[in-house]
């Protein structure tokens, strides 16, 4: 992967910038590589995400955006030949560092992917199969933890009557937000969301939008998405990421209204080319 | 509600807080120069500035709600209203500062004549930037085009009020400063029930999505 085609400054963006008013850092990002056997496609990442809040990564394809947020949980430590270098931490925890055991780190850092990928169980088993797996046996627990996610993820009035009826039956928008649900249900910290809506309609992409404002109330959001204005809708904070560089970070309204560097201008202004 | 409607909730809010504080300052205007007090004028004139910031604020305000939530339909045009009312509001407090500058001029000398025209002018004008913002609150384009219609008689009696005024500069020319001053007080007040006016006219392209203004009638 060629890097010289585009002068993109190193980021290193001064430490007011990277101070996010008024939420702590709930992610803290510094100077992170991450290679594919010799492809390097994640050059010295810098960047606070702060708590309770909604960051969005925008950039074009192939620009990082994906293999960032799959680093934050280790999504990538699958893919043979993929390493990261650098320091990711989630609430203070290195999530490299040796002795983390990378289960109870997804668990803690749940993920949402594009398409929507349910249990072929029931709708309760989709929500309650985390904590069984996680030893968790007591009906009336299990009960009260599914109607809870359920309804966290705005879809309890919709299910709640066929709660026993196969997740494969919902709508997409339906079993996305289902996915949703099942991320909570084992009471993450971090939601990472991977292109949530983009294989849904705009009224099913609308829930899920207005869902992620509802959640950041009570969990870090970090969201990727192609389509700029969802990120304009949803986002507090926006990064833009371009050949596996951070371009810009900053408030959403800032990126969005008066952007700093004139890449970031030119990619949400669509005169790329 | 989705969050979006929030934010437009927000944004009339603003706008109202704005309205509220122009009726204020046209009311101030009216009553130091009716009761010649100097000092209301004075308050009216430092009062400016809060106009001033409201538009800054709603400004700022209106840009963010396009670049983050890109409205369509009604929300785009309450959104553009907005974006045209500001200005209307801000202006129509300009001209309540312009009347309590006359107003204190003419407070250092003595009465010209008793205030006849001038007054109804003012409430004419008053009513019709109340009965605006009403408008606009209640997405109503009856009340919008009534306002409207008030119109022409504010400019019958601004007209009015001037060839009464010529009088006193034809017979005294000692008079001319004093009735020039309350010609432009005239005239201002003339001004801010265009402003309502304009205001109506985005009231209709809110409710509607019709465009009245510069038609001269609305055949279209």
């Amino acid at each position: 992967m060629s890097t010289t085609t585009v002068d993109v400054a190193a980021p290193t963006p001064a430490p007011a910038r990277l101070a996010a008013p008024g939420a702590p850092a709930k992610i803290v990002v510094r100077d992170f590589n991450f290679h594919y056997g010799e492809a390097k496609v994640l050059h010295g990442i810098t960047l606070d995400i702060p708590r309770n809040q909604v960051t969005a990564l925008i950039g074009p394809s192939g620009c990082g955006k994906s293999t960032f947020l799959r680093s934050i949980n280790r999504m990538n430590d699958i893919i043979p030949g993929a390493r990261g270098e650098g320091l990711i931490e989630v609430a203070g925890q290195d999530v490299y560092a040796p002795n983390v055991d990378v289960v109870t780190l997804r668990r803690r850092i749940g993920m949402v992917f594009q398409k929507s990928n349910p249990f072929p169980k029931s709708i309760y088993e989709n929500i309650a199969y985390g904590m069984r797996i996680g030893g968790e046996n007591d009906k009336r627990v299990l009960d009260e933890v599914v109607e809870k996610s359920l309804k966290r993820a705005a879809l309890w009035t919709e299910v709640k009557d066929r709660l026993n009826g196969s997740a494969l039956a919902l709508s997409g928008g339906q079993q996305q937000r289902l996915c949703i649900a099942r991320a909570l249900a084992v009471d993450p910290e971090v939601l990472l969301m991977d292109e949530p809506a983009s294989a849904l309609d705009p009224i099913a992409t609308q829930k899920i939008e207005e869902l992620v404002y509802e959640l950041k109330e009570n969990y870090t959001i970090v969201i990727v998405t192609h389509n700029m204005q969802q990120a304009a809708r949803v986002s507090d904070r926006t990064a833009f990421f371009m050949l596996g560089k951070l371009v810009e970070v900053d408030e959403t309204r800032t990126i969005f209204m008066n952007p700093k560097e004139k890449l970031t201008e030119d990619y949400i202004t669509g005169r790329f080319g | 509600m989705r969050h979006f409607d929030k934010e437009i909730e927000h944004l009339k809010e603003l706008l109202l807080r704005m309205g509220a504080l122009v009726e204020d300052q046209i009311n101030d205007s009216i009553r130091a120069l009716l009761e010649r007090d100097t000092a209301v004028a004075q308050r009216v004139i430092d009062s400016d500035s809060a106009v001033d910031s409201m538009e800054l604020e709603i400004d700022q305000h209106t840009i963010e709600l396009i670049a983050m939530m890109q409205p369509a339909a009604v929300d785009l045009r309450f959104v553009a209203a907005a974006m045209k009312i500001t200005p209307e509001l801000e202006r129509i407090a300009d001209l309540a500062v312009d009347v309590c500058e006359r107003a204190i001029e003419l407070n250092r000398e003595p009465q010209l004549k008793p205030l006849i025209d001038i007054p109804r002018l003012a409430r004419n004008a008053q009513d019709m930037v109340r009965q605006a913002l009403d408008a606009f609150v209640r997405r109503d384009p009856v009340l919008a085009r009534e306002v409207i219609a008030r119109d022409d008689e504010v400019d019958l009696l601004t007209e009015q009020s001037f060839r009464e005024l010529l009088t006193y500069m034809l017979e005294d020319s000692r008079n001319i400063s004093r009735a020039i001053r309350l010609t432009f007080i005239g005239k201002y007040f003339e001004r801010m029930a265009d402003g309502a006016t304009n205001i109506c006219e985005m009231v209709v392209y809110l409710a509607e999505g019709k465009v009245i203004k510069h038609q001269g009638n609305e055949s279209s």
